[in-house]
C-alpha cells in the first residue's frame, strides 16, 4: 500500500491513480461548510472585509496548506473545556457541498488534496487538474476507527463557528483513503453514476 | 413520576455507540458478497471494524450524531412536558460525555449551542399515549445529515419519468431517488418510504418506517413485493458501499401506506445511512430493559 507524507510534491499527485489506496500522515485540516463559506466571502470573493482575526488565521494556515490537505470533517472532540482536545470521532462528511468553493480554494493556498466521501462534480475535477490535486475518499461513517490515526491535536482555529465547524489542526499517522478523483481528470464518481444511470433506465422502461 | 433522565442517557449512549445486531448481520452478509479484494468489501471491512471499536470504547460510530430523534410512548396520566424534559436533560449530558457531537446549529444567526439545546423541534420528540396499564417505551433514531440530505419527496404523477399515481410510479421515483444518491447517503443504505399523506405528514411517515428492524415483513402483501422488487433493482445498479460500486448499494426497503386527499400523491424517501442508530428502551416500574 502506497504511504504519503504531508506536504505532498505535484510528482506524487501525477502518479496517483483513480482506485489507489493510500495512508496518508502529517499534519492537515479540517474544513467544511463554514470554512469554505469563510474562505471564499473574506479571502476569495473578498465580499466581507476581513477582520484582524480572520487575517492572523489565514496567515497561520496558509503554511499548513501549502501542498497539504483540507478534511472534511467535523468531529467528535474531548476535552474542549479543558482545551486538552483529543478526536473521539471523526469520519469524513459529505464533501459535495464545497462543490462551488473547492477548486477556488485548492488554488488559493496549493492544496494537495481533500479528504472527504461521495465525491464531488465537475468544477472540482478542473480544480484537480490545474492545481494538481486529488480527491481522497475517506470511508463514511468510520469515525471510531478514523480518529485512532488522528495522533494529536496541534491547535484549533475559530471555534466561535461550533466543533463541527472550526478548523482543527491534526497530526494524522496512515490515515487510510482511496484515490477517487485525480488530476488527470478520471472520476470513479463519473462512472458510477453513468453506470448506474444506465442500470436505471432499463429499470424505467420497465413498468 | 420517577426522573429517566440516567436511562435516557444510556439509551442515548447505545444508540451511538453500538449497532444493532441485525444491522450488523446484514452488513456481515454484505462483506461476503461483495468481490474478494473489490474497494466495496474493503468499504464494509473498514465499517465492521469501526462497528466493532465503537462498541468496545463506547464512542460514536459515526461523529455525524444526527438529528436525536426520539418516539415516546407514554402511559395515560403522565406529563409529557416533564418527559421532555428528561429527555433534553439526558441530550445535553451526553454531549458532555461525547455521546452525541454538538449538533444544534441555529439556522438564522449560525451558532452552535454547544450542548444539543434547541428550540421545539430539536432534539425531535414525538408522543403518543397508550393505556394507563402500559409501560412507558422510548425509541431513539440518530439519523445523520449526509443521508437526511439525500431524501427526496416526489408528487405523482410525474410526467418525465412516466410515473402515474399508483405502486408502478412509486416503484419508479424510488429508483429515481436512490440513483441520485449514489454513494452520498452513506451507502448501503435503508430506504424508508411513505406512499401518500401531506408534505408534512408523509416525511414523518418515512422515517418511522425506519424503526422496525431489518427485514420485517410487511402485513399488506402488495408493499411488501413492492420492498422486495425495489432491493432487488436498486442492487442491480452497481453504486454499492460508499458509491464505489458493488453488489450492495441498498441493505433493505420499508413501505408504508397512508390516506392522502383527492389532489395530492406524494411520496417520501427517507434514505438511512449504514450507520442505522435505533434502540428502544423499555421502562416497566423499576425495570429498564433496552432492546
Amino acid at each position: 500500500m502506497k504511504k504519503l507524507t504531508l506536504p505532498i510534491s505535484d510528482e506524487d499527485i501525477s502518479a496517483l491513480k483513480v482506485g489507489e489506496t493510500v495512508l496518508l500522515s502529517g499534519v492537515m485540516m479540517t474544513g467544511r461548510d463554514a470554512v469554505h463559506k469563510w474562505l471564499n466571502d473574506a479571502f476569495i470573493a473578498k465580499i466581507v472585509e476581513p477582520t484582524e482575526d480572520d487575517i492572523a488565521v489565514f496567515e497561520a494556515i496558509k503554511p499548513i496548506l501549502d501542498g497539504g490537505i483540507i478534511y472534511h470533517c467535523g468531529p467528535v472532540v474531548s476535552g474542549v473545556d479543558t482545551g486538552n482536545y483529543k478526536f473521539v470521532a471523526a469520519g469524513p462528511t459529505t464533501s459535495i457541498r464545497e462543490e462551488p468553493y473547492q477548486a477556488l480554494v485548492m488554488e488559493l493556498f496549493n492544496l494537495k488534496g481533500v479528504i472527504g466521501k461521495g465525491g464531488m462534480e465537475a468544477k472540482t475535477l478542473q480544480g484537480c487538474i490545474d492545481t494538481p490535486a486529488v480527491y481522497f475518499h475517506a470511508i463514511g461513517g468510520a469515525a471510531s476507527l478514523i480518529a485512532q490515526s488522528v495522533q494529536e491535536v496541534i491547535t484549533v482555529h475559530k471555534l466561535d463557528f461550533g466543533v463541527p465547524e472550526a478548523m482543527w489542526i491534526i497530526n494524522v499517522k496512515d490515515f487510510p483513503v482511496v484515490v477517487t478523483m485525480d488530476s488527470h481528470g478520471g472520476s470513479q464518481h463519473v462512472d458510477v453514476d453513468e453506470r448506474s444511470k444506465k442500470v436505471l433506465e432499463k429499470l424505467m422502461a420497465k413498468s | 413520576m420517577q426522573n429517566l433522565t440516567k436511562e435516557i442517557l444510556e439509551l442515548i449512549r447505545r444508540t451511538s455507540t453500538d449497532l444493532p445486531d441485525d444491522v450488523e448481520a446484514k452488513l456481515r452478509t454484505a462483506y461476503t458478497d461483495e468481490e474478494d479484494g473489490s474497494a466495496a468489501q474493503g468499504a464494509l471491512d473498514t465499517i465492521l471494524k469501526n462497528v466493532d471499536l465503537a462498541r468496545s470504547n463506547s464512542t460514536p460510530i459515526c461523529q455525524d450524531t444526527g438529528t436525536p430523534l426520539f418516539y415516546v410512548h407514554y402511559p395515560e396520566g403522565l406529563s409529557t412536558r416533564k418527559i421532555k424534559k428528561m429527555i433534553v436533560d439526558a441530550v445535553t449530558e451526553a454531549t458532555k460525555l461525547n455521546y452525541l457531537r454538538p449538533n444544534s446549529v441555529n439556522a438564522v444567526t449560525g451558532a452552535n449551542t454547544g450542548d444539543n439545546s434547541g428550540d421545539d423541534h430539536y432534539p425531535t420528540i414525538h408522543f403518543e399515549e397508550v393505556d394507563e396499564n402500559l409501560p412507558i417505551t422510548f425509541e431513539l433514531m440518530l439519523k445523520g445529515g449526509g443521508c437526511e440530505n439525500v431524501g427526496a419527496q416526489y408528487k405523482l404523477p410525474n410526467v418525465a419519468m412516466h410515473a402515474g399515481r399508483d405502486l408502478a410510479g412509486v416503484r419508479k421515483v424510488v429508483l429515481d431517488a436512490v440513483q441520485k444518491a449514489q454513494g452520498k447517503g452513506c451507502a448501503p443504505g435503508i430506504l424508508g418510504v411513505a406512499v401518500g399523506g401531506d408534505r408534512g405528514g408523509s416525511y414523518l411517515a418515512s422515517k418511522e418506517t425506519l424503526l422496525t428492524k431489518i427485514g420485517t415483513k410487511n402485513p399488506d402483501a402488495k408493499l411488501d413485493a413492492l420492498e422486495n422488487q425495489l432491493t432487488e433493482e436498486i442492487n442491480q445498479m452497481g453504486i454499492g458501499p460508499m458509491g464505489f460500486g458493488g453488489k450492495t448499494t441498498v441493505l433493505d426497503t420499508k413501505i408504508k401506506g397512508l390516506h392522502r386527499v383527492p389532489a395530492s400523491f406524494f411520496v417520501s424517501v427517507s434514505y438511512m445511512c449504514w450507520a442505522y442508530r435505533r434502540r428502544k428502551m423499555t421502562v416497566n416500574g423499576t425495570e429498564v430493559i433496552y432492546d
